[in-house]
């Protein structure tokens, strides 16, 4: 049972302790939610956020649409994760309308959603280089990520909305022809595993910074109900494609991954965090290159005619729930539909929901350098600007990203200099 | 299988507490394809956290996915949905717990004590559907912003819903 006791509200400050507001923007991966941390010297000491700076109310609008229409909204919940959510809400709503999605279909499913895997566990890792002040890793690793993207486009038209999903199938299929520069991508990222193990595992820089910071324990994880790469790094083998094959994963015999196969131990700090996403990069291009190997041929939509679909989907009752693996974690959804046009319920759960707590335990004790990379090594996705302001006796100072940024490279530097690097 | 001992253990221990009952199954048909099954039933309100302390006995540390709300008119009906046993190929089971509650007292029991995770769930049920979790360790909103009017909950079908602000919004007027 975890030990940890989420916040109970605002506290005024003590006499020797100041608060840290962060936000309303988080600093680190721009995202709308603000941290108030209780400061003691350096430390943290307690540690209190808010979100409520964006609520779109989504799944209000969703259930005044039709579930074709919805896809697009669901597309748009997430930048990153438009096949996650789209996927998700496709198996809710196939399992209430009991429809069966062609073989092949499945696999054209598995393999975008790892290509959106790869593109997003990138990204992720340049955001946390320039986090401790790593620039040119940031630049190299997104240049290593513009080849999946590449590839993205190539089979969907577009760089980040793929708007590939049907209900019931996908819209377009992959040609025989298209094979080989896929895999000519995979390739090139199996080539550059070793070469992006040996940037952010062997440095003793990052390892400094990283290792035994924010350390989240196994039984805080569980307790918690932490999900995705946050979950599997406290050694919580924790996957929806392991535990609940779906789509063409029964036929790949995946298994969650722990830092441990690269590190031999489990310690649940930003550094196993890192080692569990580079690790996922090369277990989906693996993944891509059987789909490839074995993709069967055959129709790639359960109905193609629209209005058909529409039809039938009218007549559904029932309720389901949809679950997919995103990059950062189980995406989930819940669909109760009672014969009418539109849903009567629909929710949508992001895997950074259940990651929020996990900061507490996460930011306890650590300094203010280290809450940027911190918080950004859940991979936190709510949506962009930021500013911090530092409240003492009722002076303001505004600390904008900048400072935090300087703060962050600055203990870096420190680091360096005391290593003789 | 393993979904019926588990739906089994709670028929035998909630008896009649527990109704609608019923295992999902779905077919992934592919090479190795698989079949997989999910948990369905109603729990009594009285009940509810009783059934929540069960699924801890039987297996330690589930793991709480989110809970789903709607309004059927005179009720409110929350879903809490479960995983548990994952770890190892297709061993995990969802279990999804309905609780109807009457809307002139619809008031249900924390169950942070025994899944800390569920905190930001409760917050969002109690702003978005007005149902008082009885003992949640804090209470503040989570989504909406602190500016939202009292007394709207966003997922309601009844007068207290967000209908009239949406108009509003059209007019491009305030709250």
């Amino acid at each position: 049972m975890s030990k940890v006791k989420p916040g109970t509200g605002r506290k005024a400050c003590s006499s020797d302790s100041f608060t840290l507001s962060i936000g309303p923007v988080h600093p680190a991966l721009k995202e709308p939610v603000r941290f108030n941390c209780e400061i003691l010297g350096e430390k943290v000491t307690r540690v209190d956020f808010e979100l409520s700076q964006v609520h779109r109310g989504i799944e209000w609008i969703g259930t005044r649409r039709n579930p074709v229409q919805i896809l697009y909204l669901a597309e748009r919940i997430c930048g990153i994760c438009n096949i996650s959510h789209s996927l998700a809400f496709c198996r809710a709503v196939e399992s209430v309308a009991g429809i069966e999605v062609p073989a092949r279909a499945q696999y054209i499913r598995t393999i975008i959603a790892e290509l959106e895997r790869i593109h997003s566990h990138i990204l992720w890792a340049g955001i946390a280089a320039h986090e401790i002040g790593f620039d040119s890793v940031l630049h190299y690793t997104w240049r290593v990520r513009e080849r999946v993207l590449d590839i993205i486009e190539y089979l969907t038209g577009n760089r980040i909305t793929k708007a590939m999903l049907m209900i019931g199938g996908v819209r377009r299929d992959i040609a025989e022809k298209q094979y080989p520069r896929i895999r000519e991508a995979m390739n090139y990222y199996n080539r550059y595993f070793d070469k992006l193990k040996k940037i952010f595992l062997a440095d003793p820089i990052i390892k400094a910074r990283t290792r035994d910071t924010g350390i989240l324990s196994k039984a805080d994880g569980l307790g918690l109900c932490v999900v995705g790469p946050t979950a599997r790094a406290s050694g919580i083998k924790k996957d929806v494609r392991q535990d609940e094959p779906y789509a063409a994963y029964p036929d790949l015999d995946v298994r969650a991954i722990t830092p441990d196969e690269i590190t031999g131990e489990i310690r649940g700090d930003v550094y196993d965090r890192i080692a569990v996403r580079l690790l996922e990069v090369r277990q989906s291009a693996k993944m891509i290159e059987k789909c490839l190997r074995q993709m069967p041929a055959g129709k790639i939509a359960y109905e193609e005619k629209v209005p058909k679909l529409l039809a039938d989907l009218r007549g559904a009752e029932g309720e389901g729930i949809g679950r997919h693996e995103a990059p950062r974690g189980e995406v989930f959804h819940y669909v109760k539909m009672v014969g009418e046009a539109s849903p009567f319920s629909w929710k949508v759960r992001a895997p950074t929901y259940n990651n929020l707590l996990s900061w507490i335990p996460m930011l306890l004790g650590e300094q203010i350098a280290d809450i940027p990379i911190v918080a950004a090594s859940t991979d936190p996705c709510m949506s962009c600007t930021n500013r911090a302001v530092i409240t003492d006796s009722g002076e303001r100072k505004v600390l904008g990203q900048d400072m935090l940024h300087k703060l962050s490279v600055r203990k870096t530097s420190e680091l360096r200099r005391r290593l003789g690097k | 299988m393993k979904a019926a001992i588990v739906l089994n253990s709670f028929k035998r221990k909630f008896g009649r507490k527990i109704k609608k009952a019923r295992i999902e199954k779905i077919e992934h048909k592919l090479k190795n394809g698989n079949i997989i099954s999910r948990v369905w039933f109603n729990v009594e309100r009285n009940s509810f956290k009783d059934a929540v302390k069960h699924l801890c006995k039987i297996y330690p540390n589930p793991h709480f996915s989110v809970a789903s709300g709607y309004d059927t008119g005179d009720h409110i009906e929350l879903i809490y949905h479960f995983s548990v046993n994952y770890d190892s190929k297709l061993a995990e089971i969802c279990i999804s717990m309905h609780v109807e509650l009457p809307k002139k007292n619809p008031v249900l029991p924390t169950i942070t004590d025994l899944i800390p995770g569920a905190l930001i769930s409760e917050r969002e049920l109690q702003e978005m559907l007005g149902v008082m979790i009885k003992g949640i360790p804090d209470s503040r909103r989570i989504f909406l912003p602190s500016d939202f009017p009292k007394g709207v909950y966003p997922w309601r079908r009844d007068e207290t819903g967000p209908e009239k602000l949406i108009r509003n919004l059209n007019k491009g007027g305030s709250l």
